[in-house]
């Protein structure tokens, strides 16, 4: 793998013995494990391309854990890495061999739910759906849903500030928290927010959701709960081509439509699919919408009618409306297990995840069909057609020579080109390694210093998570340096009053 | 008084900042100055005018995205999204009934440095939640940008976040990317009538707790409500919800919303003109308005707090405050914000509400008082040692030397 890290500190790798009983003194029983073999799971996360065993993983059950062992870390200059379920798919959770692995999975606990308030206080470890699951009784849900929703936690969300299909109605996770418990490098215990909204000051809450655990350790976080709408409805709609499709999609917001869900796929993703579940998908179209729209009976049924004249002056060439719950199911199985499917046709494929203007899709859609002959690998496409977030599927063989060099390759063309149609490099995965050298096709070194220096507020030594997010690692002391000419600079002919 | 510089474009603000940088000078940030008079008072060397930079540079209503330089006026974007069937849906507040200025001013600029929101902020979030891109220079005198102008982006840290509720303290933004979103096609308030504040505060926690889809619950004592001149409700407490969206489903959850709140009390209706009215004041504290001419024969200069607390906890803090000092409160975001009128005092009751939140939760902020009292006391929520030390670090890793708006959130800040 051509991916470089920070250069491991040969200091700390020999005295690892020694930290690790000092790591034991702190985590007691069985939450220190320094045995290569069972260090194996925790060596890569969901961007499995890149593996590497931490000199030591450490599970905490408690702040005063989380505290002692980052201060303890922060006190011998030893990197640390946090992790949640490891589902990441940006290498976010990608160890350091000289670096410890502080695993979140034992913070599992839901510590309140209040209906009256509606939210919720959980651990980090806590999965995303397992907080819908203690309030669907209820009525109640937690609206941010990414895909691997079943594993991925709360914690992970939060340094990820993760979507899914519904966060164009219904926000990212950024827009669904109240307040956490941070730790930050030092050991310092932070508590950001609360029950209330907004802050009373710097917006801390904001920064540190998808700060990819650059910036500090959550461990507890207080989630906001949402009504589950009366009824959701999907429709099912086909175009000869992805230019009508983006039209219809376009159109729908025009009319001030805001769906709850609303996703696209392209002929190859439709086929994987339709092959994989049987979902009903027609398969003699280029792209295919799910659009779901919910609420009381009375909107939905009244959006669904207009969702359907609208797909019909985009001349659309195949139309359903889900009838019953389990009917809305099965056309978002398809969707749903797209990933899956397309791993069904190819041994491998790299899923990526850039956003664009929408009006740009069919440039990129086409720019991506030229880019596939090029390297001569297949791609497939999902999308959140809505907010304009792509998931290009490149499908490749790790097993042939040069394949995954060419499948990366490709995904940073396409990445670029996102950026270079006026969009971004990463919509809800996060940048981690897989993206970070690409920052500067978005970001001029004068922003991403900032962003640094940012980091140097939280973490002045550099210890937590280096080596993701930023391609040049600066010295927060280096970035502090000011240039000031005093007496130098002109005042400038700027108008005065 | 301080010199004023009436930058051209970002350029000039770069230069501007590094000018003073270099003078040992320090900058207050101003846009239109509708919010000037919170926070502590500024005592800066040099006025940067960031309203000469202004122009919508990007609409894309159907990405539902809006550029604007940042000293656009908020009222130029609100019409030209209104012609588009959309708004801002964090339903900025106007402060000037408030604060005593002129109606309808203030910039997208500093629209998001306040993090303004109203009602809807319940539903819609703040100005935070719909700020998606920057360009900025910091306090050393450097451009920068972060964000992008798409409304789904995690590429790097979420600076814009940072930059909504700083104050201008971190840098001066010289152009803004929004997110916008479609207008409601049509609106409706129910009413209840008569409720003490606990058990309205338990009306609208229910009405939050239902699938109604609430965009709007405040409520209102008796002697706040009759400043907002409803009819039928004269002399009596309204406790009001409000229904946007779609037509037909307006009208349902209009008929599911009545049969959930009967029980609670007698009910009356506010259509869509009167119930924009009536939000439109609920968002611009109008009850505690400094023109209240009509009303009082001096105008209204009591010191004003903006409480943001646990919904379910509102009741209980406006009564304990209330136990303290004479005090005028109402309630927004189902209980959750309590503006709060108390008679002058040196420290504009300070004490007494920080007791009050300590209590229950949340934090407090001086919305108007004599500058005096403001340049004595904290403004915004005085902050425990280690939140207090990292706010330090974060506002040195923009502006090392304090140059922007120093001061004007906490001292040394």
């Amino acid at each position: 793998m051509s991916l470089a890290m920070p250069a491991p500190d040969q200091a700390v790798l020999a005295r690892r013995e020694r930290i690790v009983a000092a790591l034991r003194a702190i985590v007691p029983g069985e939450g220190v494990i320094a045995a290569e073999r069972e260090m194996r799971p925790y060596e890569s996360d969901g961007l499995t391309a890149y593996r590497q065993l931490p000199m030591v993983v450490v599970l905490p059950e408690t702040t005063a854990q989380v505290s002692r062992v980052l201060a303890f870390c922060h006190g011998e200059g030893i990197k640390v890495v946090p992790r949640g379920a490891g589902t990441s798919l940006s290498g976010g959770a990608l160890p350091l061999t000289d670096g410890v692995l502080l695993g979140m999975a034992k913070f599992n606990r839901i510590r309140e739910i209040d209906l009256a308030n509606r939210l919720a206080v959980v651990e980090p470890g806590v999965t995303n759906l397992a907080v819908t699951e203690a309030v669907e009784h209820a009525g109640f849900y937690y609206a941010p849903d990414p895909s691997s929703q079943i594993a991925c936690t709360i914690g992970g969300n939060v340094a990820e500030n993760a979507g899914g299909v519904h966060c164009l109605k219904y926000g990212m996770t950024t827009n669904n928290l109240l307040g956490c418990e941070l730790v930050l490098m030092t050991g310092e215990v932070v508590r950001v927010g609360g029950k209330h909204l907004d802050a009373g000051g710097y917006d801390l809450l904001g920064i540190i959701t998808g700060s990819e655990g650059l910036l500090g350790v959550v461990t507890e976080i207080t989630v906001r709960l949402l009504k589950k709408p009366d009824c959701a409805r999907a429709v099912l709609v086909g175009f000869a081509s992805s230019e009508d499709a983006g039209e219809c999609v376009a159109k729908i917001i025009g009319a001030g439509i805001i769906p709850g869900g609303m996703e696209m796929m392209d002929r190859p993703a439709i086929h994987a699919a339709e092959q994989f579940v049987h979902a009903g998908y027609p398969l003699d179209v280029e792209a295919l919408l799910i659009i779901e729209v919910d609420g009381p009976r009375a909107e939905v049924d009244h959006l669904v009618a207009r969702v359907e004249a609208i797909a019909k002056s985009c001349r659309a060439s195949a139309s359903r409306v889900s009838t019953s719950e389990q009917e809305r199911l099965l056309f978002w199985a398809g969707r749903k297990a797209a990933f899956p499917a397309v791993g069904r046709i190819s041994p491998d494929y790299y899923c990526m995840d850039g956003t664009i203007p929408r009006a740009r899709l069919p440039q990129v859609l086409k720019r991506m069909r030229e880019l596939s002959e090029t390297y001569g690998l297949a791609v497939a496409n999902v999308f959140h057609a809505g907010d304009g977030n792509l998931h290009p599927l490149i499908l490749y063989d790790a097993n042939k020579p040069g394949e995954l060099e060419r499948a990366e390759k490709f995904g940073a063309d396409i990445l670029k080109l996102c950026v270079e149609v006026g969009g971004v490099l990463t919509g809800e995965h996060g940048v981690g390694v897989e993206k970070r050298d690409l920052m500067p096709a978005m970001f001029s070194e004068a922003d991403l210093k900032q962003q640094q220096r940012l980091k140097c507020a939280f973490d002045d030594k550099g210890l937590l998570n280096p080596g993701k997010v930023f391609p040049t690692l600066h010295r927060c002391a280096e970035l502090g340096r000011m240039h000031v000419h005093a007496g130098r600079v002109a005042f400038p002919d700027i108008p005065r009053f | 008084m301080a010199d004023t510089v009436r930058p051209r474009d970002a350029k000039d603000v770069e230069a501007a900042v590094q000018w003073a940088l270099a003078e040992g000078k320090t900058v207050e940030i101003v846009g239109h100055g509708s919010k000037r008079a919170i926070g502590r008072p500024a005592q800066t060397d040099v006025t940067l005018d960031l309203s000469t930079l202004t122009g919508v540079t990007l609409y894309e209503p159907e990405e539902l995205v809006l550029s604007a330089k940042a000293g656009t006026p908020l009222a130029e974007i609100e019409a030209l999204l209104a012609a588009n069937g959309q708004q801002l849906a964090f339903e900025p507040m106007d402060y000037a009934g408030i604060l005593g200025g002129v109606a309808g001013r203030g910039t997208i600029g500093g629209a998001l440095a306040a993090n303004v929101s109203g009602p809807r902020r319940i539903k819609a979030g703040a100005a935070r939640d719909h700020f998606l891109g920057f360009s900025a220079v910091s306090g050393r005198g450097e451009t920068f940008k972060s964000g992008g102008r798409v409304v789904k982006n995690v590429t790097g840290y979420d600076l814009c976040k940072l930059i909504a509720g700083s104050w201008g303290t971190l840098a001066a933004t010289t152009e803004v990317t929004i997110k916008v979103l479609p207008r409601p096609e049509t609106e409706h308030t129910l009413l209840i009538l008569g409720l003490e504040p606990a058990r309205a505060v338990e009306a609208m926690t229910f009405a939050m707790g239902s699938s109604c889809d609430v965009s709007g619950a405040a409520h209102l004592p008796a002697e706040v409500a009759g400043h907002i001149a409803a009819d039928e409700t004269a002399g009596r407490a309204v406790t009001a919800l409000r229904l946007e969206g779609f037509s037909p489903s307006v009208a349902e959850r209009t008929r599911t919303l009545e049969a959930l709140m009967k029980p609670f009390g007698e009910l009356a209706t506010a259509e869509a003109p009167r119930s924009r009215a009536f939000w439109t004041a609920v968002r611009d504290v109008t009850p505690f308005a400094a023109d209240r001419s009509n009303l009082s024969p001096r105008q209204d200069e009591r010191p004003l707090w903006r409480v943001s607390t646990a919904p379910s906890r509102g009741a209980e803090l406006a009564a304990m405050i209330a136990k303290g000092a004479p005090a005028q409160t109402f309630y927004d975001w189902a209980g959750g914000l309590i503006w709060v009128a108390l008679g002058a005092s040196d420290d504009a009751g300070a004490a007494l509400v920080r007791h009050a939140v300590a209590a229950t939760g949340g934090h407090a902020t001086l919305i108007r008082a004599p500058a005096a009292v403001r340049a004595a006391i904290d403004v915004f929520a005085p902050q425990d040692g280690a939140v207090a030390a990292l706010t330090k670090r974060v506002k040195e890793s923009f502006d090392p030397k304090r140059v922007l708006n120093p001061g004007r959130m906490w001292a040394g800040v």
